[in-house]
């Protein structure tokens, strides 16, 4: 809090000086959202995940009992955390690579409070009982005209500065952007349309019921993995990797191909969260199919990426911001390999309902999207500050604290979700089955725990990294009035 | 056509991307609404009633659906601990759906009248009191609060209006005893929501306090009908194995 006043009233002085060649004011403040959203996500994450281990952690109390805090939880993780980063991300990009002010400063402006206003008000409204009862889509629709209203800003502002680029190429970091504008605005409408039960009501049911309502559903929130979570980040990836490893991506051709791919194919797999529902069969063996597929583009992706390193390894052994890259594009091809595996109905058949599914999510949301995330702030705020990081040593800590954090996270899941799985399915001499519900949920005990443990390494993590970039900017602001007063003096010196 | 010409020209990228990312779409979700085997045809799915809706409402609203699934899959084991596996046609009236992706407790689906009214309430206000070993969190305000109805007339409406037979007007109603009898048609009117609400709730007392209607009767009257509705035996099974 104390920050973003400071951020202000800095805000107030750089706008003295209107013909910046950047807008770096918007970027900032987004970028420093980000990491308040993350730590309050993140710290919700682990309490949540402790209530599972330990549930008198739930006391009784209606707002932070486990089913209307994980929407808290998932909210301000996806949309708080990661999408205040890629609004930093892109409109940075947008400009550096256009070589262009972004468009619009005051519309941009009204994309940060429009955003962030949404996921505040959202997660009161979860612990006040406001729900949709969508998953990754639970704001109440007053909210979700909000944010379609602050999305169409968004996507303004980014096709504005487009257009204003000075260089006759656009990046190709631009084009992940833009699908992930387009994208979102589709699946947010068309999972969004509902009727209020009256004006001046929060509540409304779904226009669409049953098997066309899960399907609508699920189309949406496996696409919010596929275009926000991993197309956008992609995005950032293009930018930020070939910057800090100071070489060219790695090929130009895979890049195009990969986009294409990843773009086309991702809209079909969203039914592989439906596998051996009431939903028709042929829908989702054609997910399966899909998703089969998916694993080309995705590897075209972090192959592009990681090789872009290749003549420069040694970065890895002299720079952690490199580190937190290159672990991330390693977890996404993990995880886009695990992802079309359990897309697989045989597979699917024992993970699904089970914690594998939620280790799967979190190796893609911890390792790839969070990582990612990281390496790119910490390349790019002491450059929005023009300063130099407080601490390339609190980077290492950081980086194994999270790295050790998802390890125990996916592996305690892993455990998790295919011994519940082996459990419910199993079958005695008698041809019984074997376990009851509660014996399957008694064996889970103790991976929740390691699990809850992980997730607090990776809050700690977080938790330093909001220390660094703290102190990093306290001591830009520090060196920069430092600066000020001596021109001043000097100034005062060659009037008199 | 050069790859130049499309990173050139950016109506021309945004206008490829959005014919790439909506062929997917349309081609799996269009022809839901479309090809009518999607949906069983079966006997015995109705509306829910003005109290078993408001139940689904705070089931929604505590968010029960980030812990239990209802949708049992065709599996032995599934059926051996649920029952019949779910039919499309069972949450055709259920907007949203609530079929959950994650089993921390069990599922859902059919878990109507597989426990007493008295176990439910003791259940969600103390779940270890029951269940030592669950780690299901308590729900004791739900047994404290009031249920609001006062506006069941509007949730109807709503409901109505997006394609549920609540009906409105003599014609409605009419169609719907042809529908679904002359009993159940009664408990669909919009006319007589409040009423009904009342009168199911005082007969019911699903929460054994029979002075006043709490947010408790109507979620266990909700979880009292969840899978009941469809009476398998009439079926034999190669019937539904035709919609799959």
């Amino acid at each position: 809090m104390a920050q973003a006043a400071t951020n202000a009233s800095s805000h107030a002085g750089a706008a003295a000086v209107p013909s910046e060649q950047y807008n770096y004011e918007i970027v900032k403040k987004f970028a420093i959202m980000a990491l308040v959203w993350g730590v309050l996500g993140m710290g919700v994450g682990t309490y949540i995940a402790s209530q599972l281990a330990f549930p008198f952690l739930n006391f009784d109390i209606p707002q932070i009992t486990f089913g209307r805090f994980r929407p808290v939880h998932t909210t301000l993780v996806i949309f708080g955390f990661g999408g205040n980063a890629l609004f930093a991300t892109s409109y940075y990009v947008v400009q550096r690579t256009c070589q262009t002010r972004l468009y619009g400063d005051s519309l941009a402006t009204f994309t940060f409070w429009g955003w962030n206003l949404s996921i505040a008000l959202g997660v009161i409204t979860y612990m006040m009982g406001y729900t949709q009862g969508r998953e990754y889509a639970e704001f109440v629709w007053p909210i979700d005209i909000l944010i379609t209203v602050t999305w169409v800003a968004y996507f303004w502002v980014f096709l504005q500065t487009l257009l204003r680029r000075s260089q006759p190429h656009i990046y190709v970091a631009n084009w992940f952007y833009m699908s992930f504008i387009l994208a979102t605005a589709i699946l947010h409408i068309f999972n969004n349309l509902q009727v209020p039960v009256s004006l001046f009501s929060l509540e409304s049911y779904s226009l669409f019921s049953g098997v066309q309502d899960a399907m609508t559903q699920w189309w949406y929130g496996h696409n919010a993995v596929g275009f926000f979570l991993t197309a956008a980040f992609l995005g950032m990836m293009y930018y930020f990797v070939p910057k800090q490893a100071g070489r060219p991506i790695y090929s130009y051709r895979l890049s195009i191909v990969h986009f294409w791919a990843l773009v086309f194919l991702y809209m079909w797999v969203g039914a592989h969260h439906l596998h051996w529902t009431a939903l028709p069969d042929w829908v989702s063996t054609l997910a399966a199919a899909f998703s089969i597929l998916l694993l080309l583009p995705s590897w075209g992706g972090m192959i592009n990426g990681i090789m872009t390193l290749s003549g420069a390894w040694d970065k890895l052994r002299t720079d952690p911001i490199m580190l937190f890259l290159i672990t991330a594009l390693s977890f996404y091809g993990m995880s886009t390999f695990e992802g079309p595996m359990m897309s697989l109905k045989s597979v699917n058949a024992l993970s699904h309902y089970t914690d594998w599914t939620v280790g799967h999510v979190h190796s893609g949301a911890l390792g790839w999207v969070a990582m990612i995330t990281f390496g790119s702030l910490y390349h790019l705020i002491p450059r929005l500050w023009n300063a130099r990081l407080y601490s390339i040593r609190l980077v290492y800590v950081h980086f194994f604290l999270a790295t050790i954090g998802i390890v125990l996270y996916i592996t305690a899941m892993w455990v998790a979700g295919i011994g519940q799985g082996l459990m419910l399915r199993a079958f005695d001499e008698y041809g019984n089955l074997a376990y009851t519900f509660i014996e399957s949920v008694v064996f889970l005990h103790r991976p929740y725990v390691v699990r809850a443990l992980g997730g607090g390494l990776f809050l700690v993590g977080i938790l330093i990294m909001s220390y660094n970039i703290f102190m990093t900017i306290t001591a830009a602001r520090r060196e920069a009035a430092r600066v000020e007063a001596k021109i001043a003096a000097k100034m005062a010196g060659m009037s008199s | 056509m050069k790859h130049e010409t499309i990173e050139t020209n950016a109506g021309l990228l945004i206008i490829l991307t959005l014919a790439v990312i909506s062929i997917g779409g349309l081609v799996e979700i269009v022809p839901l609404f479309y090809i009518s085997d999607t949906v069983e045809e079966v006997d015995g799915v109705r509306p829910y009633t003005p109290l078993e809706q408001r139940g689904r409402d705070i089931y929604i609203r505590e968010g029960c659906y980030a812990c239990h699934s209802q949708m049992i899959r065709p599996f032995r084991d599934e059926m051996l601990r649920y029952g019949h596996y779910s039919l499309a046609a069972e949450s055709q009236y259920d907007h949203p759906f609530q079929w959950g992706s994650k089993r921390t407790g069990p599922d859902l689906a059919r878990v109507g009248g597989k426990y007493s009214n008295e176990w439910q309430v003791q259940h969600l206000i103390d779940p270890q009191s029951v269940v030592p070993e669950s780690i299901m969190p308590g729900y004791p305000w739900l047994a404290e609060n009031d249920l609001r109805y006062s506006d069941i007339e509007a949730r109807l409406r709503a409901l109505r209006r997006v394609g549920v037979p609540y009906s409105l007007t003599d014609e409605e109603y009419e169609a719907n005893v042809e529908r679904f009898g002359e009993e159940v048609a009664r408990w669909l009117d919009i006319n007589r929501a409040e009423e009904n609400l009342v009168a199911q709730a005082q007969s019911g007392n699903f929460d054994g306090d029979p002075s006043r209607i709490t947010e408790m009767d109507a979620l266990v009257a909700y979880l009292q009908v969840l899978g009941t509705m469809v009476d398998f035996t009439q079926y034999d099974e190669g019937y539904f194995v035709e919609f799959r």
